[in-house]
């Protein structure tokens, strides 16, 4: 591999897409003349805080800004416009709103932006409350943000619910419309590959729009080449498994939320917390965010030397040598300053909680179970996390992983550990089981003759010729993930004599210890090598057959360009794999632009599989 | 997992998995990061005379860091009661405490703390000025020619395309149920939920709902979205009819069963769970965790307004140990874990005691050892810890037995302070003479170290460990009282 190694071409600048969303919402703010309040919903002001300021909203007469919430709102202004996802439940709370001030006898301007897109349903709920008029709508684009030089996200956490355990599609026109326009600014692409009923569905709607396109693009260089989309549901097993790069590690510790985290006074060491952006652009972050978390210790240390080395220089200058010391270097000198402490601070914080948890332990048991060893054993110490109540969410991780390592459970631990669970956490996690059942996530092994009953019961059902195939909500039943199988076709436990070099790792496993490859990266890694998805037949029958490849334009000269790939994560990516992929990049001379509906990990999916009060 | 101190480089190479390692916090991981973290103090002397304001306006790109949603809190919490008499008065001059207002065009944040910044404003004219030129004007006006076909009699292909583009599109005319379902099918085709859903919204307008629920049953894409659209909707009562006509009884039960989320009142919710939940068709297995639920709670209601009334008399114990929060809605084992605290020996006849509580639940030996344990370790009530894993045989004698292993025991009893001695006694119990060391050694109890070494007959571990010991002390006079004993048969 190392031969032939080709240096990975540059990334495309995607801060247009900022642009170009800012440039939409002041048009659509223009389409509103006066002063005007605007009430964003909680959800949408990160994602908003990275494309606009303030300064543009108040030059565009938007006086006040409010969070929405679900109780009533004390706006003294004639127009009170709204920012909000297209939720019904939202458009219901703005809709007694009207009708309040209608009740008493107040006339205003009620606008609702819905960004990126707005639903029939919302539509229909205004009219139901007979507010469809007094209010109107419009639709803010904003599909694509740029959370860092290579992570396009389109912050739509519910995608993974709704889709994966709903069986609702209504977003998947809105992934092939971020498609389009990624293809319209940085296209044309020329070949998607594809896993999964969610891409496959994603890229017949891109297709549709392409065609409709009569516009003949001119050959020019493409700055994209490739598309890989993937479904979250043909690997589970990555987001279940802790993460240990640094970035991970944060994300999984701190929360990274829209590219942001904020650090608690247990990291700053001060009262205050601290909120800080973490991407490329903070040198000190950009060299340990990929790393395994036991180099980061020694890179800080280095870098702390360093940095000593850099202000001892100012010692011994001369007036006019410090002048252009302070003048250049000194403002470089004291953020590097500044983020250092706020990393070390932030490892120091993570070592203490996971001493307190065990994570050696846990570490242990994760990998027995993707190695498939010991499985007693892990049961054992999965049931004493759920009988010392350790948190619910953590139990259910391990429990998921069980499950699909091994195919689901049998049926009588299956029992006995939901019985346990529902006994440290609540009755109410009985909807939970569900959820997680139909997801696939956490199932009860059936019998064989049972799963055939079940299937040709489905077959019966299905005789949606429209459709032609089994919907996810029973095929997950009669899924069998056989990681087993897939796990030694592909190699995912890697071999080692002696020990894994953390250091200088040789392949993706290092993102996990060296116990495992993520299974999405190594497929991915496989069909690009490959230029196909040959050789991965037994494997895509374990994974159901799901897989396609399609030709997008005619071959172009551009060469180069077919080393850019867009990956696009169907229902979510977790740094783990953005790591690996990153990784695997620099080996083969590939570039990884990564497009997720969100950015992922243990705990967003199985929270996502809870019910709440509604 | 041997370790070179002072070689840290080393021992991260040093083996496969278990290179990574949380444990001893003061030793070799942490002891590099506090290098590091002095190190980069020490250089705080000479940066320390900024201001302090500079980790919030620190920006990357121009960009104000992470400021809406911080700055929202904020406002919400600023404003408190005072939103409330927030009156309509538009001359009211925005003070400092009209916090939402815009003080200056600078950051999110800014505006909503009040505090002021000097301008880092970029107008929007700057932004357009830096274009590069693959500039893309985003799509601000609609083409004129997309008004002009409004009212036009669609096919149902036609129709279901230009709903997928948002185009206002009438579905009045397809009133056979034939050309309903093609509708409906040709959504489906085309993947757009969004599209589905819309064409399911006017099928109900339209149809019964049985013809409907008919169709909808051999077409489970559809199926789905209408599931889902109902309980997006809250239209519950819909949802659980077709439930029931499709016969996803378990689906039904659950469904009905989610409602008592919704119920805030415990009473309410107990009276909800009883007489709505018991009887729905649930799995055998869902049966009984549903029964549980509902006996728990109503076991919870009886325990919480007697041990209030405990508490308002100032009873002894919740006194001392003062309840954080309400017992309602916690789930069993926390109960268990609450009636171990407070009334651990009540005779099983009472609600409230743990041996009821065991038998009504049917909670293994396992889960309520640990639990009990814990709570009582906590009222360091070593007595009772004791009688927990006390058993006689037949002979009378009485013997020491855990079902979790007394490595655990040892680690719980630590955690809640528990003396040397009580320590001491159950590390002895500890049967792996490795584990019973290497406990013994974290939580310096030399005894049984010592003592484990010489029934090991291992002296040179013994030597090794004098020299552990204080100068001295009554632990090296054992050692050499040990050592120097001729009868003992040494293995090295």
């Amino acid at each position: 591999m190392a031969s032939d190694r080709l240096d990975a071409p540059a990334l495309p600048d995607f801060t247009i897409l900022k642009r170009l969303a800012r440039d939409q919402l002041i048009y659509l703010l223009e389409q509103l003349p006066g002063k005007k309040d605007l009430f964003i919903e909680p959800e949408l002001m990160s994602p908003l805080d990275r494309i606009a300021n303030v300064s543009i909203l108040k030059q565009h007469d938007i006086d006040k800004l409010y969070k929405l919430e679900n109780k009533p709102i004390y706006s003294n202004s004639e127009q009170l416009c709204f920012l909000i996802r297209p939720r019904v439940k939202h458009v219901k709370h703005i809709a007694n709103l009207v009708n309040a001030d209608k009740k008493a006898g107040l006339s205003k301007k009620y606008k609702i932006i819905f960004s990126p897109q707005k639903f029939y349903a919302c539509d229909m709920i205004l009219e139901e409350e007979g507010v469809f008029g007094d209010v109107t709508s419009d639709e803010w684009p904003f599909y694509l943000l740029p959370l860092d030089d290579d992570i396009i996200s389109m912050e739509l956490p519910e995608f993974y619910r709704d889709y994966f355990l709903e069986g609702e599609q209504r977003w998947i026109g809105t992934v092939a419309r971020s498609l389009n326009l990624l293809n319209t600014i940085f296209g044309p692409m020329s070949k998607v590959y594809g896993i999964g009923r969610c891409a496959k569905m994603t890229y017949e709607m891109w297709k549709e729009l392409l065609e409709d396109e009569e516009v003949v693009q001119k050959e020019r260089k493409p700055d994209l080449g490739l598309v890989f989309m993937i479904d979250r549901d043909v690997d589970y097993i990555t987001p279940m498994c802790s993460q240990v790069v640094y970035e991970g590690l944060v994300d999984d510790i701190f929360r990274i939320k829209c590219g942001s985290v904020e650090f608690g006074p247990e990291v700053t060491s001060s009262d205050r917390s601290v909120k800080i952006l973490l991407n490329s652009q903070d040198k000190v972050f950009g060299e340990i965010r990929n790393e395994h978390f036991s180099n980061v210790f020694s890179f800080l240390s280095q870098k702390a030397r360093n940095l000593q080395s850099q202000y001892d220089k100012r010692r011994g200058m001369d007036i006019k040598q410090m002048k252009t010391f302070v003048s250049q270097e000194l403002k470089g000198l004291k953020q590097e300053h500044r983020m250092l402490s706020l990393h070390i601070g932030a490892c120091e914080s993570i070592m203490k909680k996971k001493t307190k948890q065990d994570f050696q332990e846990l570490l242990k048991t994760e990998h027995s179970l993707l190695e498939g060893f010991d499985i007693r054993e892990c049961i054992n110490l999965i049931e004493e996390h759920i009988n010392r109540q350790v948190s619910p969410i953590e139990s259910l991780r391990l429990l998921c992983l069980l499950s699909l390592t091994e195919n689901g459970l049998i049926a009588k631990d299956y029992r006995s550990l939901k019985t346990q669970y529902l006994q440290s956490y609540g009755s109410e996690h009985l909807l939970t089981f569900s959820n997680l059942k139909r997801a696939g996530l956490l199932t009860e092994q059936t019998p064989t003759e049972a799963l055939t009953a079940v299937e040709s019961r489905v077959g019966k059902l299905v005789t949606d010729k429209a459709v032609g195939k089994l919907t996810d909500a029973f095929s997950s039943l009669a899924k069998k993930s056989h990681f087993r199988g897939i796990s030694k076709k592909l190699g995912l436990i890697p071999r080692v004599d002696g020990d894994y070099d953390l250091k200088t790792p040789r392949d993706m496993a290092y993102v996990f210890s060296g116990a495992y490859i993520p299974l999405s990266c190594k497929i991915m890694e496989h069909v690009l090598v490959r230029k196909s998805w040959a050789g991965l037949e037994e494997v895509m029958r374990l994974l159901n057959n799901i897989e396609f490849s399609e030709q997008l334009t005619e071959r172009n000269s551009f060469q180069d360009s077919y080393r850019t790939i867009v990956v696009v994560f169907l229902g979510g990516c977790t740094f783990s794999e953005i790591s690996a992929l990153r990784f695997l990049g620099k080996e083969i001379g590939y570039r990884f632009v990564f497009l997720t509906t969100a950015i992922t990990n243990s705990a967003r999916i199985l929270e996502s599989m809870t019910e709440t009060k509604s | 997992m041997s370790r070179l101190k002072g070689d840290e480089e080393d021992y991260w190479h040093a083996s496969k998995c278990k290179a990574f390692t949380f444990e001893d916090e003061d030793e070799d991981g942490l002891y590099q990061l506090k290098e590091s973290k002095r190190a980069v103090n020490s250089i705080k002397a000479i940066v320390e005379d900024d201001d302090d304001e500079e980790w919030e306006k620190f920006t990357w790109s121009g960009e104000p860091v992470g400021s809406i949603s911080w700055s929202i809190r904020e406002t919400s919490s600023s404003r408190g009661p005072e939103s409330r008499n927030f009156a309509p008065d538009k001359s009211r001059p925005d003070t400092s405490s009209s916090s939402y207002s815009f003080p200056r065009p600078a950051s999110f944040s800014s505006l909503f703390r009040g505090r002021s910044k000097p301008d880092n404003f970029q107008s929007l004219s700057d932004a357009l000025l830096d274009t590069n030129s693959k500039y893309i004007a985003p799509e601000l006006r609609k083409p004129k020619s997309e008004y002009q076909d409004y009212s036009g009699d669609w096919s149902i292909e036609e129709s279901v395309r230009r709903m997928q583009r948002g185009k206002m599109c009438s579905m009045e005319r397809f009133r056979s149920l034939k050309d309903k379902m093609m509708l409906l099918d040709e959504a489906v085709r085309l993947h757009d939920g969004n599209v589905i859903t819309a064409v399911l919204i006017f099928l109900k307008k339209t149809l019964r709902s049985d013809i409907l629920f008919r169709e909808l049953k051999i077409r489970q894409v559809a199926l789905r979205h209408f599931i889902h659209f109902l309980k997006e909707t809250t239209d519950q009562q819909l949802l659980l009819q077709l439930l029931r006509f499709l016969e996803w009884t378990e689906e039904l039960a659950l469904c009905k069963y989610r409602e008592h989320l919704d119920i805030p009142g415990a009473d309410e919710r107990r009276d909800f769970l009883k007489n709505k939940c018991l009887s729905l068709p649930f799995s055998p297995e869902d049966a009984t965790h549903v029964q549980d639920h509902y006996t728990l709670l109503e076991r919870q209601i009886i325990i919480e307004t007697n041990d209030k009334h405990l508490e308002a008399s100032g009873q002894e114990l919740f006194r001392k140990h003062p309840r954080k929060a309400s017992l309602l809605f916690m789930p069993l084992v926390t109960t268990l874990f609450y009636c171990c605290i407070y009334h651990y020996t009540e005779g099983e006849g009472m609600f409230s005691s743990p041996t009821n509580l065991r038998k009504t639940f049917k909670i293994p030996e396992k889960l309520y050892v640990l639990t009990a344990l814990a709570a009582r370790a906590k009222l360091r009530s070593w007595v009772d810890v004791d009688a927990l894993f006390t058993t006689k045989n037949w002979l009378g004698y009485t013997k020491k037995k855990a079902p979790v292993g007394f490595h655990r025991v040892v680690e719980i009893l630590h955690k809640n302070g528990a003396p040397a001695q009580i320590l001491q006694d159950y590390i002895r119990l500890v049967e792996d003479a490795d584990m019973r060391i290497s406990l013994a050694t974290k939580y310096k109890c030399h005894d049984v170290v010592i003592d484990t070494y010489r029934d090991l007959k291992d002296r040179q571990q013994l030597m090794v460990y004098r020299c552990k010991v204080d100068r001295g002390s009554p632990e090296e006079e054992k050692i050499d009282n040990i050592l120097s004993n001729m009868q003992i048969r040494w293995k090295n």
